[in-house]
């Protein structure tokens, strides 16, 4: 590939909005990166809709999360377990421990499911259901709030 | 400087100190309540956390919920606002330990005003007049006698135990006084089961003038003159203005460098509030001292030209007072318009506002956090917005404020707004001839 060539495929990166591509051929390989983020991965914290008559500035970052795929599935089934309590949530009781809660687990009420991390002490979270873990929506080590959706349970 | 602030409150005080730290470049963390979720501070604010359902205590009296938020989003400061935690000495104690600086004073400086009595006496001690009264309880008719004479009449008699106004009597003279003794301890005893009694000084005819204070970590104060907060109903504000009609220079200076003694005496951390009754023969006594920000704060900031939310945050983070002392330059009100009826006793009145249009011109401030579409929540306090009017004269402050509350639209729910307007014609009010007893007589039309 020439220099030139180069350029005017990074120069197309960067106008196409993607972060990344990467390019291989016969000797050689190119891989670039941009500072661009994809929409789709840009989390609008705030679940409830926009009325429109607010005055909106510059848009608020918001906690990381993990934006929550959209399943193919009819989501209404599925009961969605709520953070009750701000700090971090943890998946495993330590790290050198396993998880709580895994995809496809089948959980009884009482069953912990994970913990949240306030002010140095550890909350285990209980199930209040009996289901099947369809979904976990948080990262290990993410900071949660109050009513935050943490998994989706199918209680079938 | 903090990096970082997360403002435990909401409401209009929120968007306040957002707005200063924005100015400031410092980020924002606002935290609400699932009720607050429209809010306008959670828009403003770079980074928002959700810490509870509605209920105060749940989430904005929620210490744990507030600290935890200020972990998870590594905030260096934590700015309490006005009411909830912002004079919970347990809390800012609380921040201490964990390393987040409460901007505001120490558990100990709270404490030491908090208690009326610990107050009082902490004031004796740094010679700041207070309330004459009994040194605790009077048993007989004879020392009731004595005590009136040394506090002088006219002097009121309470029952330790009391509360609404049983056992309380205004005496004027010993004869009076010899009347009334037995009759008030029986009642006493009857309603409460305790005839205990105590004697203070009766205030003729009191003015509620406070003195705005900084402190800084160097143990200096300053004052930032007065603020008269007179037309109260029920304990609750509804209209403060600066200067105050009934100041003169030397009063100022006077209860300037009273309210100076009480900070220094506790060596006091931030901004905070000296409130006096003044009566009519212009003596001065110590109330209380309330050691956060105010609600009225922007009248004074519009007669000095002061931040005083930016003042506070430069003295939480180590940076001294300038040392002088403020001085009004021009003459402010502020209204507070709250989501209340004023046609049937001022009950509150949520609800979504349909429309609004806030007015503006010349000398005009609104701090407000509604917005058109915006339900007000039941849960919490019913101030909507402040509508600040700042001049030259006080007479052209009144006037501009009648022009601003008339050009003030609040549709959808109740507001107070009418009985503003019907205060701002009133002839006491403009004559600037009122006390503490001015809202007994007002009816609204």
């Amino acid at each position: 590939m020439e220099l030139k060539e180069i350029q005017e495929l990074i120069k197309f990166v960067a106008k196409a909005g993607v972060s990344e591509v990467e390019l291989e051929s016969k000797g050689f390989k190119i891989v670039i990166k941009t500072q661009n983020k994809a929409p789709e991965n840009t989390v609008t914290y705030v679940q409830a809709a926009v009325p429109q008559a607010a005055p909106t500035p510059a848009a608020p970052a918001v906690l990381p999360q993990a934006a929550p795929a959209v399943p193919t599935e009819d989501l209404s089934k599925y009961i969605t377990v709520k953070a009750p309590m701000v700090g971090t949530f943890y998946r495993r009781p330590s790290p050198d421990k396993p998880l709580f809660a895994n995809v496809g687990d089948e959980l009884k009420v009482g069953s912990v499911l994970c913990i949240i991390e306030a002010m140095k002490l550890f909350n285990e979270i209980e199930s209040e259901v009996s289901g099947r873990v369809v979904k976990i929506l948080v990262d290990d080590a993410s900071p949660v709030e109050y009513d935050q959706p943490l998994f989706l349970i199918d209680p079938s | 400087m903090f990096k970082k602030i997360l403002i435990a409150n909401r409401g209009e005080i929120a968007l306040r100190v957002i707005r200063t730290c924005r100015e400031m470049g410092i980020k924002t963390v606002a935290v609400y309540s699932t009720a607050d979720r429209e809010s306008l501070h959670v828009r403003f604010a770079d980074e928002a956390v959700c810490i509870g359902p509605a209920p105060s205590k749940e989430s904005y009296l929620n210490m744990a919920a507030i600290i935890s938020a200020a972990e998870i989003t590594n905030s260096d400061g934590i700015h309490p606002g006005y009411g909830f935690l912002s004079e919970n000495a347990k809390f800012s104690h609380i921040c201490e330990d964990h390393g987040i600086k409460f901007i505001g004073p120490s558990p100990e400086m709270i404490r030491a005003m908090g208690d009326k009595a610990t107050a009082k006496s902490t004031m004796i001690k740094a010679g700041v007049p207070t309330v004459p009264g009994s040194e605790g309880l009077i048993d007989t008719l004879k020392d009731a006698l004595k005590a009136a004479k040394e506090i002088v009449y006219p002097v009121m008699i309470k029952a330790t135990a009391g509360g609404g106004g049983k056992g309380m009597r205004i005496i004027r003279s010993d004869e009076e006084l010899k009347v009334e003794w037995d009759k008030a301890r029986a009642e006493a005893g009857a309603a409460f089961g305790n005839d205990g009694m105590y004697m203070e000084k009766f205030i003729e005819e009191p003015r509620h003038i406070e003195i705005q204070i900084a402190g800084d970590q160097t143990g200096k104060a300053c004052h930032l003159s007065e603020r008269d907060c007179s037309v109260q109903r029920r304990h609750q504000k509804l209209v403060e203005e600066t200067p105050s009609p009934f100041m003169d220079d030397n009063l100022r200076e006077a209860m300037g460098n009273a309210a100076i003694k009480a900070a220094e005496a506790i060596r006091y951390e931030g901004v905070g509030t000296v409130e006096f009754l003044v009566d009519k023969h212009k003596n001065f006594y110590f109330m209380e001292m309330n050691t956060r920000i105010q609600v009225e704060h922007p009248i004074t900031e519009e007669v000095i030209n002061f931040d005083l939310i930016k003042e506070q945050i430069k003295i939480a983070s180590g940076i001294p007072i300038s040392g002088k002392n403020y001085y009004p330059e021009k003459h402010a009100i502020e209204c507070r318009i709250n989501a209340e009826d004023p046609h049937n006793g001022f009950r509150p009145s949520p609800g979504k506002i349909t429309t609004l249009h806030v007015p503006g011109g010349h000398g005009v401030r609104v701090d407000t956090h509604v917005y058109a579409g915006y339900t007000i929540p039941p849960h919490y306090d019913s101030l909507i917005a402040k509508l600040i009017v700042v001049h030259q004269t006080r007479e052209e402050a009144i006037d501009k404020m009648l022009r601003a509350l008339q050009e003030f639209v609040i549709e959808g729910v109740k507001t107070t707004i009418p009985f503003h307007i019907q205060l701002m014609q009133d002839e006491r009010f403009r004559k600037g001839d009122y006390t503490t007893k001015f809202m007994d007589d007002f009816v609204l039309k």
